[in-house]
């Protein structure tokens, strides 16, 4: 395969597959499990080509930029499409377990678009391409919280539609900004010409809203707690370990990529974004630690974790000769915590499945009761508060390294007090494990071995990011747009 | 076989392997396969007790075990087998397999023992990690993984005591851990090194930094002080006593408290170096430290009915001798606080074992029931007279070892009032060790008046399982103190490490 081939792949595979999903569940499934077990195979094959080729650029049937639409795969894009298929095949095969024919009738269609999108979101580089992608990826997103069918979920849905399309919208205004502005939707050619008027930062301006929106940062979290934790598990994993990210991923590409903020001049912005993620990280914690119930602890600690993702931006700005470092962790904490968190999710449902319920005491003795799924629990629970080894343990050092090294104290106390809280709130759910409880004796539901497996595998995966950061790390590059 | 071991310089895995495998494994045994269980705990904690005899003699012979893995630039995991790691695994090895025989012995037929000797293996596994460390990185990955083992073992028994135990441990440990690591990467991005290195590491440091390696020095030792008990943040030790009679005598002899103190060694002479510390003002510190928690220790310590309880508090002033001895930055106090890291452990666990004999066998708890157990129990209460005399510092027990180089110690440093600190730590530990030697022995069984004749009072001692241990311990702690002088002892060692690591000339 020519290598920059690999791009077009990781979108056709999955959409592909969704259209044969059309063909009813047991189509469907079929089409899933062989994208995920082909999907990971391309995305290691894509980051072995940025490795060996750098960043790969392919355009869509032979027309190339400004005409057609060109795709591009750069270390950050690799590392994207590899924790998408990681975390999307685990989520797949746990999905198999956790539906039957009435209740995954729509999943599969609806989650190989989600999928495509994903990766579609991973590959544009158009803004055009990127708004098309997100769209899809909203509704699919929405429509995936919605299969639970309960009530809470058919709120949450609509609430998660809402702050979905007001965010594509703005998206969409940016979009019509930058056009009329520069002429061009490339984000590569946005990147050579972009400056930063009045017209481009009010671009900016809305496009970033619209973005923090659809990533749930505070102060825009309210409606993500409840979406994630009413719909299915499968969709919950995914939804909070990679959909969130890929609006991240697109504030990434805009603030560093097009306006090359790291190069200066955005100061004051980028410690507003910090500031929220602090917010976030903080309140977040807070609200997780007040949860009763499993799911919704996991949700909320989405929010607290997603607050990480923002203090890099501050860092990028004032951490000098640490700003890469910074870069490395932010991106470092984007990976484990798609694993860890997913891992959670999945271990999470298979725990309410076992008890039948959903509140914290029930889980009473769970440890002993389910322990591989509780195993994966703990694995992806102490990788969220950063203990060592593993990958959350590996970003919260570059991030604590970049802090402390550039003499950004805030910051720093900001991390670690955020890692004390994470402690607090996956403590809440391990103390009720190793309880001695009448509850704790009471027979389990039994729970596919599979649903099991899933769990925890990505809980290992999120482990052995903490043993081999270095390659990622390599493969990720240079801060864009760094002086 | 054996020579082809010695010389390989991955020796650390395998000695790391031989605990962790079988604590993966036992994870996922079925409960009632007793017998495979019991293989792979005694089978992992032979196959580790012959492969560290092998390290040990290929260390005593001048060789250096090395391995390391690249996480980052610049950032590696690296475990090295040297003689100041290798003391502290000697000790964990040999009470690993001494506890495993007892813990079988003293879970038997309770439930949960799967979870309890896998998180058993892994705590002794992040222990010897925290041994092998080569720098700060690497200890730290073990000293984590050290809070979340435990925790298991330490909320065991699942009652209300238990839980709420466990979180006050996680409390502390956790809060400890993130300030040490705090400190760590405070260290490395301002020095870019966190290797541990023999003489100190920051010795290249210049002089303007030295207000922020205070801090950093502060900061790391308030992190490492939690497991250390310093005082004031013992509070979790004392509260942990509720757990299991193994899990107690482990984390009082080797696992917890001694990661602590051997974090302290660690920061006084690997980081820093011990002139550095000095010339920072921080050896004193520490010295202040240890001295403030050795009188504070011992004095609640007085006031504990509950065996345990006292036995904790005991444990919180005995650790810091170690912190005093190495800061004390002369070969001799440095010999008196490395050797107590081993002969504390000796003495410390032998007294938990027989605590365990005491409440196993008759259900007794308190210090103000003991009254003529020692006729009902000679055996264990002779081997918790070793260790309490041991501990008061009567010779020839290992703890006078201790306590005469840390005297002697305290007068080459200019330190003279660290005799007087001695005296009155040693006479506390009389006051609240003699007074239950005495209600042991001598006082009458309270049911001998009682005229119910000499069946009910007569000999009942702790199972075998549970009695030999506590047997080889007190001869350990007994004969670490008489043969101090000879070829292969603590104190043979703790020169070596002296003279090698420490730099410290000898005497």
């Amino acid at each position: 395969m020519e290598s920059s081939a690999w791009a077009a792949w990781s979108v056709a595979l999955p959409l592909a597959a969704a259209a044969v999903a059309i063909g009813g569940w047991r189509a469907g499934r079929v089409a899933a499990y062989l994208t995920a077990i082909i999907a990971p195979v391309l995305a290691f094959g894509t980051l072995r080509a940025v490795q060996e080729a750098g960043p790969l650029r392919h355009p869509l049937g032979g027309w190339g930029a400004p005409l057609g639409i060109e795709l591009h795969v750069d270390g950050l894009s690799a590392l994207m499409l590899a924790a998408t298929a990681v975390v999307g095949a685990a989520t797949t095969l746990y999905a198999g377990a956790y539906f039957n024919r009435t209740t995954g009738r729509w999943f599969w269609l609806v989650w190989l678009l989600l999928w495509t999108s994903l990766n579609g979101v991973f590959v544009s580089d158009d803004v055009f391409n990127l708004y098309v992608m997100l769209e899809l990826l909203g509704l699919s997103a929405v429509a995936l919280v919605a299969l639970a069918a309960t009530r809470d979920a058919t709120v949450a849905a609509m609430r998660y539609f809402l702050v979905s399309m007001a965010g594509s919208l703005l998206f969409l205004l940016g979009i019509a900004l930058l056009y009329a502005r520069y002429g061009t939707l490339s984000l590569t050619l946005l990147g050579l010409v972009a400056e930063p008027d009045a017209a481009s930062l009010l671009a900016l301006s809305v496009m970033t809203l619209g973005m923090m929106a659809k990533t749930a940062i505070f102060p825009l979290h309210a409606w993500l707690p409840p979406a994630h934790a009413s719909a299915p598990t499968p969709a919950s994993a995914v939804l909070s370990g990679l959909v969130v990210k890929a609006s991240f991923y697109v504030l990434l590409r805009l603030w560093l990529q097009v306006f090359g903020v790291s190069g200066g001049g955005f100061e004051a912005a980028l410690l507003v974004l910090g500031a929220l993620g602090a917010g976030a990280v903080l309140w977040g914690s807070v609200l997780a630690l007040r949860q009763r119930t499993i799911k919704l602890l996991i949700a909320y600690s989405t929010v607290a974790q997603l607050g990480y993702l923002f203090i890099l931006f501050p860092l990028i700005a004032v951490a000098g000769p640490w700003a890469e470092t910074a870069w490395q962790g932010g991106v470092y904490q984007v990976v484990s915590h798609a694993c860890a968190k997913a891992s959670m999710f999945l271990a999470a449902g298979s725990m309410v499945k076992a008890v039948g319920a959903d509140r914290l005491p029930a889980l009473a003795g769970i440890g002993h009761r389910l322990p591989i799924s509780f195993t994966a629990f703990g694995i992806g629970g102490l990788s969220l508060v950063g203990m060592p080894p593993s990958g959350g343990f590996i970003a919260k050092w570059l991030l604590l390294s970049a802090a402390l090294g550039s003499g950004n104290w805030i910051w720093a106390l900001v991390l670690v007090l955020g890692s004390l809280l994470a402690a607090g709130y996956v403590f809440l759910v391990l103390r009720h494990a190793f309880e001695w409880s009448p509850e704790a004796t009471r027979p389990t539901h039994p729970v596919p071995r599979r649903m099991e497996a899933a769990a925890l595998l990505l809980a290992l995966v999120a482990l052995g990011l903490g043993f081999v950061a270095a390659p990622p790390l390599d493969l990720l590059g240079p801060l864009p747009g760094a002086p | 076989m054996l020579l082809a071991l010695r010389g390989m310089d991955a020796l650390p895995i395998p000695i790391l392997l031989s605990s962790l495998i079988p604590g993966l494994i036992i994870a996922f045994l079925r409960e009632e396969s007793v017998r495979t269980r019991r293989v792979l705990n005694l089978g992992g904690a032979g196959v580790k007790l012959a492969l560290v005899g092998v390290m040990l003699w290929g260390v005593a012979e001048g060789e250096r075990y090395e391995w390391r893995l690249s996480i980052l630039p610049g950032l590696e995991i690296s475990l090295v087998g040297d003689s100041l790691a290798l003391l502290f695994i000697t000790l964990s090895a040999v009470l690993w397999l001494v506890t495993t025989v007892y813990a079988i012995g003293y879970l038997e037929g309770s439930p949960n023992r799967n979870r309890f000797f896998s998180f058993f293996s892994l705590c002794v596994t992040a222990t010897v990690g925290i041994a092998f460390a080569g720098d700060l990185f690497t200890f730290i990955i073990f000293y984590e993984a050290l809070t979340w083992a435990t925790y298991p073992l330490v909320v065991h028994r699942g009652s209300e005591a238990a839980t709420r135990a466990g979180r006050i441990y996680l409390i502390y440990t956790v809060v400890g851990g993130t300030v040490l690591l705090f400190g760590i990467v405070w260290l490395y991005a301002l020095t870019g090194t966190v290797a541990f290195v023999d003489g100190g590491a920051l010795a290249h440091v210049p002089p303007e930094q030295y207000p922020a390696l205070t801090g950093i020095f502060l900061v790391l030792l308030a992190g490492v002080g939690v497991k250390a008990a310093l005082v004031p943040l013992h509070g979790w030790l004392p509260t942990a006593m509720v757990a299991p009679a193994p899990v107690s005598a482990l984390l009082h002899a080797v696992a917890v408290v001694k990661a602590g103190a051997f974090g302290i060694v660690r920061i006084l002479y690997s980081v820093f170096g011990i002139e550095l510390s000095w010339t920072l003002g921080m050896a004193y510190v520490v010295i202040g430290a240890a001295a403030v928690t050795i009188l504070y220790g011992s004095l609640r310590a007085l006031y504990q009915d509950d065996l345990k309880r006292r036995l904790a508090f005991s444990t919180v002033s005995q650790v810091s001798y170690i912190a005093l001895g190495t800061a004390m930055s002369g070969p001799l106090g440095a010999a008196g606080g490395l050797v107590h890291l081993v002969h504390q452990g000796l003495m410390k666990i032998t007294l938990f074992f027989c605590a365990g004999n005491i409440s196993e066998t008759h259900g007794i708890s308190r210090v103000s029931e003991m009254a003529g157990i020692g006729r009902r129990m000679p055996w264990t209460m002779a081997a918790f007279s070793i260790g309490a005399l041991g501990m008061i510092g009567l010779p020839p027990i290992a703890g006078f070892i201790s306590k005469w180089y840390l005297g002697v110690g305290a007068i080459e440093a200019g330190l003279p009032w660290i005799i007087g600190l001695l005296i009155a730590s040693s006479l506390l530990n009389a006051a609240y060790f003699l007074p239950i030697l005495k209600t042991a022995w001598l006082d009458p069984h309270p049911d001998a008046s009682s005229g119910e004749g000499e069946d009910v009072i007569g000999i009942r001692e702790a199972g075998p399982l549970l009695l030999l241990p506590t047997l080889a311990t007190a001869a350990l702690a007994l004969g670490a103190g008489v043969f101090a002088e000879a070829e292969i002892s603590p104190l043979r060692w703790v020169w070596m490490v002296v003279d090698r690591v420490f730099g410290l000339v000898q005497p």
